[in-house]
């Protein structure tokens, strides 16, 4: 096994990151106009990396799959964005933010990388201010904050429920101020299908044009992967429709590493599933817990009067209700990470308390919310001895503003009205922190292959917090990739543009046009999205909230029968000089059964339960996460070999801590 | 419930277009419109047909990428809808469902349903941001205050998600309540204010060189805009506008 160098800077926590950046090689404005870079994906990371090297000089090219680079996926998160600005001088701090996210990942991320996440933060607050990004704001004219689980203050930047839209928008408007400058050429509708490496370096990708279908040849000095997770593995997440492995994929098989991939985040509020044809699952913002309590029926019989439909669940009184977040977590009660709250869902459900007719539901009721916010209201407002109704009324209105839009949002998907009748949720799959690995200047293990946001693994260890995903995003983005790619450059200035015309980007178009070429002449009889939709089934049962060796081996086994009648009973039509969805899709799903083979295999080779991994082996009698630090406190990052995701070797990549102590991660 | 599908067939840009009809069976109630088109996509390629080409992504109504007009309104029956957030149930057994592309000069059809309109993210360049680099020593974010009137005001406009519906359902084809919700938003925040008169002349230059038609205020894009977003911002840019031309320099 290989030592990984994560190339960490010396010096005190607190110092490395202003140490290093005053100490990186830059490259001067006339060099930069020589100097390509082609960055993939335009989500907040994307957009921002983009916008931010275009504007020191660089010749970027931006590309997205969608038909506009405002609607990468970033645009769906909801609740908001942490910084810490301590501008409710609750007691946060850099530190603090840094203490939370290392602890709420449950000790498997790098410090160093942490910190400096948590040093930047609060400047990507100013930069969205200055761009106009309309947050929310109070009275007074300064900007609000709310509070996320697994946190004790409010330092959660929000716009409603749509912040990453606005967030998204912003960098958006940086990146199209690029555009018109003519310092980015943006290829919408365009898909990264190979990467090129020369002489041991990134050098280039190819490219499908989605409307003509044409493999286009795209070379740079440097690439960056800003292209999101992969959710869409376990086929029903929160991702959208389009959101992939491929690019990233394509990396890995050129050597780049994938690290810890079986840390999948489950969403512990989303709207259940309803059918049999469902795409996708909806988020219902995690800010919903603020006001929100959770609960299920204390009794059994209640439950299933419920699913029957012979019972109300405003006809059950109080103390027949189990307010089980509460009962199992008293310090932080609704407001535990995801990962704690998913789990405890999924063990009332299991247990036989879900109230749905499936059975998988929880309940999120704002009740007691609204009469809290309907008294307040009604003593601001002067009003003696005000009635329920009034109460109601009042209360439903600050509701109202405070979440209006996701309430919308769940009656359009559900025709139930929120306000009357408790939420019903289950946990969806709805982020992956494992990804790339990378080192401390966000490289990747192929030089000049970067990887940015939700791509790469840096930062969240086995789960992230709330709201951290935006401000990941944009610190490598806005502030990290701008310095530490331009190290790399440096390098770069003699070497003159990249020829497209090599050996190695003829070898990289044949090898897409011939896997296309399968695809098309396979001629089953199964469309792609069947493929898709069983591998999903596969990994949710075995390798989603609860994972144990002898599911893990059988899914395993499972899917790589699965990727055998993949390849031989796939049905594509069409050609590949044309658009066709159906076969970008095809592309796609073959590398989640690739993918979904190593995160099995990953969290197999994982013996602790840590996070969002959790493996029914290892676990307390309460049914708490059983970590286990002398032997697994490393971050797995695998090397894909032989042409076959079951040959991955493992390296590992240890984790030291210096500035925090490992301890049990306790919300009780 | 089952449903004969009226729908818009169209080879490429500069071919020739037709309706062809399709049935679909078993579609429940809590489906999705577009979950019921990935049924009738599967089905098609049973058959060997070339499945429908739509554009879709987030399936919650934010990304702005799903665009078509059923049964003559964009984004289908219901307010404050996008096509994704369109359920089945808003349908009876036996409808019989017609299904057209987003139409305007400035969004020609690239293929079936789908459209392209880069013509907006080209009135976006032309003016729609803050003069503003990336840099680590702006001022505070609270150093300007700013009335929660005026912020909450910016983020209704600025809630636009950008996909044409607005366009779709004008008789004019105007662009004009998505142009306007970007100079309402921006110069509505302080932080807009400095370059408005350049961005609002700049913006709506490029929307007349894109081919959108004018606004004569009807108010039916206000009505189908799957995001509530208010002509009042066509009354603010227009202000923003003569202003502007009043006092350009």
């Amino acid at each position: 096994m290989s030592k990984l160098n994560a190339n960490i800077p010396e010096g005190s926590l607190a110092e490395k990151w202003t140490k290093h950046k005053s100490k990186i090689p830059l490259v001067s404005p006339a060099n930069k106009r020589q100097i390509d870079i082609i960055v993939v994906g335009t989500g907040l990371a994307g957009s921002s990396a983009a916008a931010s090297l275009a504007e020191l000089g660089y010749n970027v090219k931006a590309f997205c799959f969608q038909d506009s680079p405002r609607r990468a996926h970033s645009i769906a998160a909801q609740g908001g964005i942490n910084a810490a600005k301590n501008y409710q001088n609750d007691g946060d701090s850099t530190f603090r933010l840094f203490y939370d996210t290392i602890k709420g990942g449950d000790y498997r991320s790098r410090e160093a990388n942490v910190h400096r996440l948590a040093e930047v933060s609060a400047s990507i607050i100013d930069q969205c201010v200055a761009q106009g990004v309309p947050f929310a704001r109070e009275y007074g004219g300064l900007l609000d904050n709310r509070s996320f689980g697994g946190v004790q203050v409010s330092r959660t930047f929000y716009a409603k429920g749509q912040t990453g839209q606005q967030l998204l928008l912003g960098a958006y408007s940086a990146l199209s101020r690029q555009v018109a400058k003519g310092r980015v050429e943006l290829l919408s509708r365009h898909e990264m299908v190979e990467l090129v490496v020369v002489n041991g370096k990134a050098r280039g990708i190819i490219a499908r044009n989605l409307v003509t279908g044409e493999l286009e040849r795209h070379s740079a000095h440097a690439v960056l992967l800003c292209t999101g997770g992969y959710g869409n593995v376990f086929y029903l997440s929160t991702n959208a429709m389009g959101s992939n492995v491929t690019a990233a994929w394509k990396a890995h098989r050129k050597g780049a590493y994938m690290a810890n991939p079986c840390f999948t985040q489950i969403h512990p509020t989303c709207i259940p599933v309803s059918g049999d044809s469902q795409s996708k699952l909806t988020l219902m913002s995690e800010s919903l817990r603020n006001d929100g309590r959770i609960w299920v029926p204390k009794k059994a019989e209640d439950a299933l009067a419920i699913r029957e439909g012979r019972l109300k669940p405003t006809d059950l009184s109080e103390e027949n209700r189990d307010y089980y977040l509460e009962r199992r977590y008293p310090a932080f009660g609704n407001l535990v990470p995801r990962d704690v709250a998913s789990r405890a869902a999924k063990e009332r459900c299991d247990a036989g308390y879900g109230i749905n007719k499936t059975g998988e539901a929880v309940y999120l009721d704002f009740s007691s919310a609204i009469e809290r916010f309907g008294s307040e209201a009604a003593h601001v407002k002067g009003i003696k001895n005000p009635n329920e109704n009034q109460i109601k009324k009042l209360g439903e209105r600050i509701v109202e503003s405070k979440y209006g839009n996701l309430f919308q949002m769940y009656e359009k998907i559900t025709a139930q009205n929120p306000y009357k009748m408790p939420m019903m949720i289950y946990p969806a799959v709805h982020y992956t922190m494992g990804g790339i690995w990378v080192d401390y200047n966000l490289m990747t293990t192929v030089p000049g292959l970067f990887a940015l946001g939700e791509a790469n693994f840096s930062d969240h260890g086995a789960n992230r917090l709330g709201a951290s995903a935006l401000m990941q995003g944009l610190a490598d983005g806005y502030f990290v990739a701008p310095y530490t790619v331009g190290t790399y450059l440096s390098q770069d200035i003699t070497t003159g543009k990249i020829p497209t015309d090599s050996a190695e980007f003829d070898e990289a178009e044949a090898t897409a046009r011939n896997r296309m070429n399968g695809f098309l002449n396979s001629k089953g009889n199964t469309p792609v999205e069947i493929f898709h939709r069983d591998l999903g089934k596969i990994m949710w049962s075995q390798c989603g909230m609860a994972r144990n060796e002898e599911g893990l081996k059988k899914a395993i086994a499972d899917i790589r029968i699965l990727r055998d009648k993949f390849y031989s009973d796939v049905k594509v039509l069409g050609k590949i000089g044309e658009m066709n969805p159906e076969l970008d899709k095809a592309g796609r799903v073959a590398d989640f059964l690739e993918l979904g083979e190593l995160m099995c295999m990953d969290a197999l080779a994982r013996e602790e339960s840590c996070g969002g991994h959790f493996r029914e082996e290892f676990q307390s009698k309460e049914g708490e996460a059983v970590r286990k630090d002398d032997e697994f406190a490393f971050v797995a990052a695998w090397e894909f070999a032989e042409s076959d995701p079951g040959k991955s070797k493992l390296h590992k990549e240890e984790l030291s801590f210096e500035n925090v102590e490992l301890n049990t991660r306790s919300y009780k | 419930m089952n449903f004969t599908i009226n729908v818009w067939r169209q080879n490429g840009p500069k071919e020739k277009g037709g309706i062809a009809t399709y049935k679909v069976s078993n579609i429940s109630d809590d489906m999705s419109f577009l979950e019921m088109i990935d049924v009738l996509n599967e089905q098609l390629i049973i058959q060997d047909i070339d499945p429908v080409v739509f554009d879709h992504d987030c399936r919650e109504g934010i990304c702005g990428m799903c665009s078509m007009f059923i049964n003559g309104e964009a984004h289908g029956p219901g307010r404050g809808v996008t096509t994704c957030q369109l359920h089945m149930r808003e349908f009876k057994d036996g409808d019989t469902i017609t299904i057209e592309p987003f139409r305007a000069k400035a969004f020609p059809v690239i293929k079936d349903l789908m459209v392209d309109r880069g013509s907006f993210d080209r009135i976006i360049q032309a003016g729609g941001y803050v003069s503003v680099n990336t840099s680590g020593n702006l001022p505070d974010a609270n150093a300007t205050p700013i009335e929660k009137q005026d912020a909450d005001a910016a983020f209704d406009s600025a809630t636009c998600i950008g996909c044409g519906a607005c366009v779709a359902t004008c008789k004019n084809a105007s662009a004009m309540l998505f142009t306007s919700a970007k100079v309402s938003q921006l110069s509505l925040l302080p932080q807009g204010k400095i370059e408005a008169s350049e961005r609002v002349m700049n913006m709506v230059k490029q929307m007349d060189l894109e081919g959108f038609g004018n606004c004569t205020n009807t108010g039916a894009c206000e009505v189908e805009c799957p995001k509530g977003i208010s002509i009042e911002n066509i009354a603010r840019m227009n202000r923003e506008y003569l202003s502007a031309s009043i006092t350009s320099k």
